[in-house]
């Protein structure tokens, strides 16, 4: 008994010993980690690194011309909440935003339909909504501007039919308007072809089936299409949203945040505020509170996709 | 923690202390070393100029290394400018606007220099202002540029008008006179008046035209908004008249370049004139029109300043003396119309003025200079501007209530102005 005890123990220790620090799951790891460590490192570097800075900053009164750098503690939170401004430029945020979401993703869409069909001509007119994504931003912009004017483009052909249009870029209401078309048709082409990708990803054969039990057009549309297709809708509006919410090119060159603050959206006043105007700190706070929007917002559509993305359910 | 997961954190503190150890400051520099001002101008022969008496100055002062000239545009100079401060880029020299004067004069952020700048005691005491604190200078006024009327006797004649050289000699040049002869230029098709890079957002440049009201932004201690005092709210209803009633200035959202030739009158700083080089149509400089106050000039500004956090300072201090010094003053007269008693003179600038005649240097500039005041400019004025322009904006349509624009306009403000 005792040598038989003895004899196991002995087993137990020399395959113990003979067991190698690097097996394969850990070298299989080790490998992993590797592969991904560009990736980590810059992410660390590029986005945790100066997201930790900016709550940071949030935190200090960082005058730069006297070259002071002082702890204020929640004061730059305490000034947002008493700023009077916040309530004006945080309406024009989710008027923009939802202006933006909804025209963008209702285009994209119609236009994806539309370019699915079997017609002549697709191919060009793909290419042509899509070709204003490959333009740089700021000359798009610039263009639209010239557009804009009240002697401009756009209003030269309205009074062809007999409109005459208003100044666009120095009303409230129009300017707002103007920013959330010139953005819409600058970016809609990349959701028109994710759009356009998902239809074609559709089995025909759904179609043909609803077609046979006597669905109509609107019925497949909203049964089969929607369905089919409602994870392109998740990654669509997921990217929209957050773009909607970092528009500050177009702002900074049509409107400068006017008439008035009616384009004062929050990322343009936090670079009004942290660059212009050189509250650094309180610029800081404000980026916090848009990454927190922007955060909850992202969160809340991920959370719904289980009620109505149909491969979740 | 596992032993993968161990190692990944110890490989990313590595390569961030790694990281973190690059970013410390290099060693003692050997050597010529370089200097760098940041200008708004990115003029050809504003740079060839700068540049010619950068080499003469490096050709004696073997220490220091390139001299480069970093042109930032006008539109957002100060912004730019703090931005790299604050990324630790900041230039050695820097070209300050006189909008942020009191903003970089107050803070200690420059060097000063009432002691290295040459005979600094001729300097105009209406340049100096701006830039001194407690009787120190703080930056050297190197462009002390007034604001004069360019015109296009080409348009104004076509439009039956008698040109504002004819109206000065009649003793008629004023505003009334000057919207006549732009609302009938107007009425024939082309623009009447326009007020360089004012368009309806920077409105500090309205001064030029409120001045002859008597009108101010803010009271002269800075402290109580004017903007609705009844100097400024007459002078509003003249520019809002001429704008939406009397059509001769363009209205908001209209592009205008009065350097093409479709444009009767422009109210710019006489630097503008090396963009008629070219031009097609005949012109003529005139100074600002009289208001009901009177003769006026309003002159814009622009100081040279060292940075205190430059490493050179030291260097960027001596440049700056030899830059500035009489001889060169008289060579940047040419575009920049110098502070110093000695230069400021029309027959000297007029042998390095290569646009503009004895007449137009006498009355606009030197005269100018004399009497001129400067473009309103505060602690903060960004924000201030930024509010001022977002409360004035109401005011740029047909049907606007002047004078309820105005106090919203004091009820923004006031708040940032200390009251």
């Amino acid at each position: 008994m005792a040598a038989t005890d003895l004899l196991d123990r002995v087993a137990v220790r020399a395959a113990t010993r003979a067991r190698p620090f690097w097996t394969i799951p850990r070298r299989d790891a080790l490998v992993g980690y590797l592969l991904i460590s560009p990736q980590l490192v810059g992410s660390a570097l590029f986005v945790l690194l100066p997201l930790g800075l900016v709550v940071y900053y949030s935190l200090q009164e960082w005058n730069v011309l006297a070259s002071t750098f002082e702890y204020v503690g929640g004061a730059n939170y305490a000034k947002l909440l008493a700023d009077p401004n916040m309530g004006q430029v945080l309406t024009g945020t989710a008027l923009f935003s939802v202006g933006l979401v909804v025209l963008n993703l209702t285009l994209a869409l119609s236009l994806a339909i539309l370019l699915n069909q079997r017609l002549a001509g697709t191919t060009f007119f793909r290419t042509l909504f899509f070709s204003p994504v490959l333009v740089s931003l700021v000359a798009w912009t610039i263009v639209w501007q010239f557009l804009l004017q009240q002697d401009g483009g756009v209003n030269g052909l309205l009074g062809v039919v007999g409109v005459e249009g208003p100044n666009w870029l120095r009303g409230e209401t129009t300017a707002l308007l103007s920013v959330i078309v010139v953005q819409v048709v600058k970016n809609v082409g990349l959701n028109m072809v994710l759009f356009l990708a998902a239809l074609q990803g559709v089995p025909r054969q759904l179609y043909e089936a609803a077609q046979l039990d006597g669905a109509g057009a609107w019925t497949r549309f909203a049964r089969i299409t929607v369905p089919q297709i409602s994870p392109t809708i998740l990654l669509t509006s997921i990217i929209t949203v957050v773009g909607s919410l970092q528009v500050f090119a177009q702002i900074a060159v049509l409107t400068q945040g006017g008439p008035g603050m009616s384009t004062t959206v929050l990322v343009y006043y936090l670079y009004q505020q942290a660059f212009q105007f050189r509250h650094l700190g309180y610029g800081a706070a404000l980026s916090v509170l848009l990454f927190l929007i922007v955060a909850a917002l992202t969160l809340l559509q991920w959370r719904l996709r289980r009620k109505w993305v149909f491969h979740e359910s | 923690m596992k032993a993968p997961g161990k190692l990944a954190a110890l490989s990313l503190t590595a390569l961030l202390a790694v990281t973190a150890c690059g970013g410390e400051a290099a060693p003692a520099a050997q050597g010529p070393q370089p200097l760098r001002m940041s200008i708004w101008t990115s003029n050809e022969a504003h740079l060839k100029l700068f540049n010619e008496i950068a080499a003469e100055y490096r050709k004696s002062h073997p220490q220091v290394g390139e001299i480069t000239f970093d042109p930032i545009p006008f539109e957002n100079y100060t912004t730019t400018l703090t931005t790299q401060i604050a990324g630790g880029n900041a230039p050695d020299l820097a070209w300050i606007l006189e909008n942020s004067a009191p903003d970089f004069v107050g803070s200690g952020a420059l060097v000063p220099l009432k002691s290295k700048i040459e005979n600094a005691g001729e300097l105009v005491p209406a340049a100096t202002r701006l830039w001194e604190r407690d009787g120190e200078l703080y930056a050297y006024p190197f462009s002390t540029s007034p604001f004069g009327v360019f015109v296009n006797t080409d348009l104004v004649k076509a439009a039956g008008q008698k040109t504002p050289r004819e109206l000065m000699k009649a003793g008629q040049w004023d505003w009334q006179h000057a919207n006549e002869i732009n609302k009938a230029v107007a009425a024939k098709g082309k623009n009447g008046l326009t007020i360089l890079n004012f368009d309806y957002k920077a409105w500090d440049n309205l001064a030029t035209v409120w001045q002859g009201w008597g009108a101010k932004a803010w009271s002269d201690d800075g402290g109580t908004c004017q903007f609705n005092a009844p100097e400024m709210v007459e002078a509003m209803t003249f520019l809002h008249k001429a704008i939406f009633t009397d059509k001769s200035m363009p209205g908001p959202g209209t592009a205008v370049d009065f350097f093409s030739g479709d444009t009767s009158m422009a109210v710019a700083q006489i630097s503008r004139a090396a963009m008629l080089e070219d031009a097609t149509f005949k012109w003529d400089l005139v100074p600002l029109p009289a208001g009901p106050k009177g003769e006026y000039a309003v002159i814009g500004q622009a100081g040279i300043g060292v940075l205190k956090k430059s490493p050179r300072a030291e260097q960027a201090t001596d440049f700056l003396t030899y830059f500035t010094n009489a001889a060169n003053s008289a060579k940047l007269a040419a575009y920049f119309p110098p502070a110093r008693g000695s230069v400021l003179t029309a027959d000297t600038m007029a042998k390095t003025s290569p646009m503009l005649n004895g007449d137009q240097l006498q009355e606009v500039v030197v005269d100018g200079i004399q009497k001129g005041v400067v473009k309103p400019s505060h602690t903060g004025q960004a924000e201030l501007a930024q509010t001022a322009r977002a409360a004035l904006d109401p005011l740029w349509k047909p049907d606007a209530d002047v004078k309820a624009v105005l106090d919203g306009v004091c009820a923004k403000i006031q708040p940032l102005l200390g009251g």
